[in-house]
Parts: C-alpha cells; sequence; structure tokens
C-alpha cells in the first residue's frame, strides 16, 4: 500500500537565489527531468535528495546552463546562467570530481579556471590551501585518489568566492574525517550567507547537514520545505508502553482513536504522542512502567516516500541506474 | 585576450603539444633527410624537394589539433570551460586560434628546418630562397599547418571522441581525397577542389620551385585551376566554414 503524501505545499520567499519554473528535460525516451519547480534560499543549505536516477545531476547540468531545458526555466538571481558575468564569481559547482585533465597538475587545472574569470592567482594558492592540497599542487591530477579529486572540485568551485555553490554528491568516495570536513565546509559556507544547494541520495546524510530540502523522484518534485519538517511528516511516530494495567490503558487509548498494538505485555501506539499518552495514562489511574517514543528509520521512511517516484528498484531489469 | 591566455594555459600545461611537435619535426625532416640526401643528377635537389615530407607533419598536426578538442570531452573539463566560460562560440575560437597559432609556428620550424638540412646535405646544390615561389614553398608550410589545424579543430568538435576524429582526419587526409580522382568522368573535376590538393597548389603552384627537376621526378602536381593566392583563401575558407558549422552545432548541443 502506497504511502500517500499530500501534495507539496510550496512556502517561503517567493524569489529564491536559485529559482526553478517548470523544468523539463528529455533525453530520447527518458524523461529525467519532469516540470521541476523550487527555490533556493540564501543563508542556508539546502539539500537536493532523490534516490538514484532521480534527476538530480541533470537538474545541475541545467542551472549551469550546460544542458539546456526541453521546457521551463531556471534562474539564479533573477538571470540565466549565461548571461551572468564572469559567472564563476557567482556561483561555484562541483559536478564531477572526475573531470580534470589527467596529466595536468593541480595547480594549472586551478590556473585556468581562474584566469577564464580574471581571479587573481593568488586565490589559486588560498584555494589550495583551503582543501589541503598544497603539497601535492604540482603534481598531475591523473594520479589522484577520490578524496583528493572532490577536494580539487571543491577548490575549484570556491575560486571566484561565490555566493551560489553547487555540489553534486560531494562526499561520494570521502572517508569519514572527509565527510566531517565537507558538512562543515557547506555549514560555514552558509553562515556566511551564502547559497548552497546539495544534492545527495541519503537521508541520513542530509539530516545532519542540510536545513532545507527539495526531494525528487523520477524527475518529479516529491517536497520542499525544512528538513525537519520532512523527517516529522516522513517518519511515523510511535511510543512503546509498558503498564501493570495494560488492559485498560489499551481499551482508553482505542477509545482515543489510536491503533494499538500488543505484544508481549508492551503496547505499541501510534497516532498519539507520548505527551497524550501519559496524560490519558494518568487520567484512567494506570501506572506506567515504559513510555518510550519510536522513530522508524529515516532511510525507510525516504524509500517509502519516494517508493512511488524511485526509477529503479531492485531486481527491475536487473539495470543499475548509471550515475552522470 | 583572457580567452587565449585560457587556452594557451590548457595547451602548455599539458606534454602532448611538445611530442607533436618533436614527432611533426623528426618525422618531416627524416623524409627531407632521405629525398635531399639521395639526390644526384638525375634527381637533384631543388627548394620544393626539400619540402616533400610536409604532409608527415601536418597528419601530425591534425591530430594535435583533434586531440587539443576530443581530450576535453573526454576529461569533461569541456563542461568546466562552458561553465567558465558561458560564451561557447568565444571559447571555442579561443581555443581553435591557440592551437592554429601554434602549428602556423610548428609549420614554419619544420619547413625551415627540412630547409636548412638540406642546405648543409646538399651544399652545391640551388636552394637558395630567391623567387616568390620558393619562399611560398618554404614559408607557406606554416599557414597549411594553421589552416589544417583550424579543421581538425572543427571535425574534433563535431566528432568529440578521439578515435574517431583522428582516424576519420587521417583517412580522409591519406586516402579520400586521391581516391575521389579515380570516379569516372567527374573524379577529377572533383578532385580539382579538395581542399588538400588546393593546398599544395598554394605551396608549388605551377612548379616553379622545383625547376630543374624533372616534374615526373617530384611529388605529383596539384591540379587546381586557382592561383597560389586564391588556393590558400579556398583552404582558409574550407576550414572556417567547417568551424562554423562545429561551433554552432556546439552551442545547440547539451554540453
Ligand atoms: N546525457 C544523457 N543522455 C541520456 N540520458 C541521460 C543523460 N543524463 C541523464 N540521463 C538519464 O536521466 C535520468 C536522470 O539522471 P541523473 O544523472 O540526472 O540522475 P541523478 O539524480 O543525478 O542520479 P544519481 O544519484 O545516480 O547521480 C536517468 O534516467 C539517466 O539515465
Ligand atoms: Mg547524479
Amino acid at each position: 500500500m502506497p504511502y500517500l503524501w499530500p501534495p507539496p505545499v510550496i512556502t517561503g520567499t517567493i524569489g529564491g537565489v536559485i529559482e526553478a519554473a517548470g523544468l523539463t528535460k528529455r533525453y530520447g525516451s527518458t524523461l529525467a527531468v519532469d516540470d521541476l519547480s523550487f527555490h533556493v534560499e540564501p543563508g542556508r543549505v539546502t539539500g537536493f535528495l532523490g534516490p538514484n536516477g532521480a534527476g538530480k545531476s541533470t537538474t545541475m547540468r541545467m542551472i549551469l546552463g550546460l544542458d539546456n531545458p526541453t521546457a521551463g526555466d531556471v534562474r539564479i538571481k533573477g538571470q540565466h546562467y549565461r548571461d551572468l558575468n564572469r559567472p564563476l564569481r557567482t556561483v561555484g559547482a562541483l559536478l564531477e570530481a572526475a573531470w580534470r585533465h589527467p596529466g595536468r597538475s593541480a595547480r594549472n587545472h586551478l590556473r585556468w579556471i581562474a584566469r577564464s574569470n580574471e581571479i587573481p592567482q593568488r586565490r589559486v594558492d588560498e584555494v589550495l590551501e583551503l582543501v589541503g592540497l598544497t603539497s601535492v599542487a604540482k603534481k598531475k591530477a591523473g594520479g589522484f585518489s577520490l578524496g583528493m579529486l572532490q577536494r580539487l572540485g571543491i577548490a575549484s568551485a570556491l575560486l571566484g568566492d561565490p555566493e551560489v555553490l553547487l555540489f553534486d554528491e560531494p562526499v561520494n568516495g570521502l572517508d569519514p574525517e572527509g565527510i566531517h570536513w565537507i558538512r562543515q565546509l557547506m555549514q560555514a559556507l552558509a553562515a556566511e550567507g551564502r547559497t548552497v544547494f546539495v544534492s545527495s541520495h541519503l537521508l541520513s546524510e542530509m539530516s545532519q547537514t542540510a536545513q532545507d530540502l527539495v526531494v525528487i523522484g523520477r524527475g518529479k518534485l516529491i517536497y520542499q520545505g525544512t528538513t525537519e519538517d520532512f523527517i516529522d511528516r516522513a517518519t511515523h511516530q510511535s511510543v512503546r508502553v509498558r503498564s501493570p494495567q495494560l488492559a485498560e490503558l489499551r481499551e482508553a487509548l482505542t477509545r482515543q482513536g489510536a491503533q494499538v498494538d500488543e505484544d508481549d505485555g508492551t503496547l505499541t501506539v501510534s497516532g498519539m504522542d507520548s505527551d497524550a499518552i501519559g496524560e490519558l495514562a494518568f487520567a484512567t489511574g494506570a501506572t506506567l512502567h515504559e513510555l518510550s517514543p519510536r522513530r522508524g528509520s529515516l532511510e525507510e521512511a525516504f524509500m517509502q516516500l519516494t517508493g512511488e517516484a524511485v526509477e529503479y528498484h531492485a531486481g527491475d531489469h536487473g539495470a543499475a541506474p548509471e550515475t552522470t | 585576450m583572457t580567452l587565449l591566455a585560457v587556452e594557451r594555459i590548457k595547451l602548455f600545461s599539458t606534454r602532448s603539444p611538445w611530442w607533436c611537435a618533436v614527432a611533426a619535426l623528426v618525422l618531416t625532416t627524416g623524409f627531407t633527410a632521405l629525398v635531399v640526401g639521395n639526390a644526384d643528377e638525375e634527381f637533384p635537389a631543388t627548394v620544393a624537394s626539400t619540402q616533400f615530407g610536409y604532409s608527415f607533419g601536418l597528419a601530425v598536426i591534425m591530430v594535435l589539433a583533434a586531440l587539443a578538442v576530443t581530450t576535453e570531452y573526454r576529461f569533461g573539463t569541456i563542461r568546466t570551460t562552458f561553465q567558465a566560460i558561458p560564451n561557447r562560440t568565444a571559447a571555442l575560437l579561443a581555443k581553435t586560434t591557440v592551437v592554429a597559432l601554434l602549428s602556423l609556428v610548428i609549420g614554419e620550424i619544420v619547413a625551415f628546418a627540412s630547409w636548412g638540412l638540406s642546405l648543409l646535405l646538399q651544399p652545391q646544390a640551388d636552394l637558395a630562397l630567391n623567387s616568390t615561389a620558393d619562399w611560398i614553398n618554404v614559408a607557406g608550410v606554416g599557414p597549411v599547418y594553421a589552416f589544417a589545424a583550424v579543421m581538425a579543430v572543427a571535425v574534433g568538435i563535431l566528432v568529440r571522441h578521439s578515435a574517431g576524429a583522428i582516424s576519420l582526419l587521417l583517412i580522409y587526409n591519406l586516402a579520400v581525397e586521391s581516391l575521389v580522382s579515380l570516379i569516372p568522368n567527374i573524379g577529377d573535376d572533383i578532385y580539382e577542389w579538395m581542399p588538400f590538393n588546393v593546398a599544395n597548389k598554394f605551396l608549388t603552384g605551377a612548379g616553379a620551385s622545383n625547376a630543374g627537376r624533372a616534374a615526373e621526378a617530384g611529388a605529383p602536381m596539384s591540379t587546381s585551376p586557382l592561383s597560389p593566392g586564391w588556393a590558400l583563401a579556398y583552404f582558409a575558407g574550407v576550414a572556417l566554414v567547417l568551424l562554423g558549422i562545429a561551433i554552432a552545432s556546439a552551442r545547440r548541443r547539451d554540453a
């Protein structure tokens, strides 16, 4: 039985820093992004969440003017990306860490990018220092590990000191220390008032980083709003109750409209929060031995929500999604 | 100027231009050494014969130019480029210009190195550059390399894959033009207008730079009816039209 989610309500300021309206992208017979509208606000980390193949990378490429939308429109501060003057000074992006010439040194890679937007060359050394690549700056990027490449990609995103940052799955391939570093970095960037838009297919990851979420499945918007709200609405809350007066309590709860399951002397109550249950127990005169709220796992909830919108189901033709 | 600097940094921060320049030089001068070194009364060394090997370097230059674009597609840096410079026409024109200028320089080095080597090998032969035809035959190699590089960049933009672009260019360069003349009746008429045949006309004109050597002992003369000046204009025109088509397509496509 699919979980029925209410239609998304778009709240917040109209006119975010990034503003997508009816964004649609079709590749041959694949509808990668389907009439997607969302906005991203400054001063916050906004997570862009969706399962594999949901259309996150495609959306990011359209934001940067690399792919042309089939329909609809996406703007940054009211402008199309291609109309930005020296765009790297406004928007920094890490889409794919592997985008570098393997024979070129990290420093030279950043040098040409800096030069293209008239960013002073000393900034190259600054960002190398910032991401911790100074010691390998003269080494060819072909020999870099995935983690080093991610750092190089982040360095190039930060080059122009941009107020808008896009990161496509930046923690891919990073060790726990690297993941922690990226989280801190994104939060610090947002705290400086920048707009940070970061994609992931893991809700657990986003729940620790992002204040806001844009959730998509099969190219369609599923949710836009705060992360807290999403998790609250996404996780079924249930409460575990133990009491010597189990039968009376159960009857009282059922009368109040809660759903109650009994298992081995324990009640699992849903549809009523622990405050209400405690008050009801007091009114009923039941002694409580346990009253503990339980949350379903985040990933489970996310899968339930996007379930209908997931493109690839395990065992579905056995085809693994291609990451682009 | 900024965009030219960007492409210059890109090109010279990898090894391939150096390897290609060396390969062009070695192949061309090596062939020249064989031709001129073995000259005798029957096959005297001439200014034209010092440049018979120019098409070896030409093939290398076209590989270099195509790779300058296709490696960007291969490694995704073309997307970084368009992200940094959303005006794709400007970005691609800058790249073409830098590659063409490098090819021009390599062409001049290769041509004068071949000529200089010939002077050393045959000090008694008449190799002085004392006519316009002589000068064009040597110094003209640079412009021919430059416009051939423009064609190769255009093909690289259109095809995007290194192997595809290089095989297309080399097969065309080595075989297609000469095979066209085998088509009955119209083959020769078409061949007159094939770009590399026309480029050869620019370099060798009516054969004045090869005077003193029997025509059949030289490289085949170009059948193009154009004057050398118009021949270069035609060759350049073909290159620029191809580039225009390639850029128009890159503007429309997803990067
Ligand atoms: N250039 C392309 N040509 C054809 N199909 C494409 C192209 N790019 C993406 N697609 C398809 O569009 C859909 C969305 O892909 P996209 O890469 O945007 O998803 P994603 O959300 O980034 O997934 P992941 O989490 O795996 O990175 C997929 O079905 C993909 O196969
Ligand atoms: Mg992706």
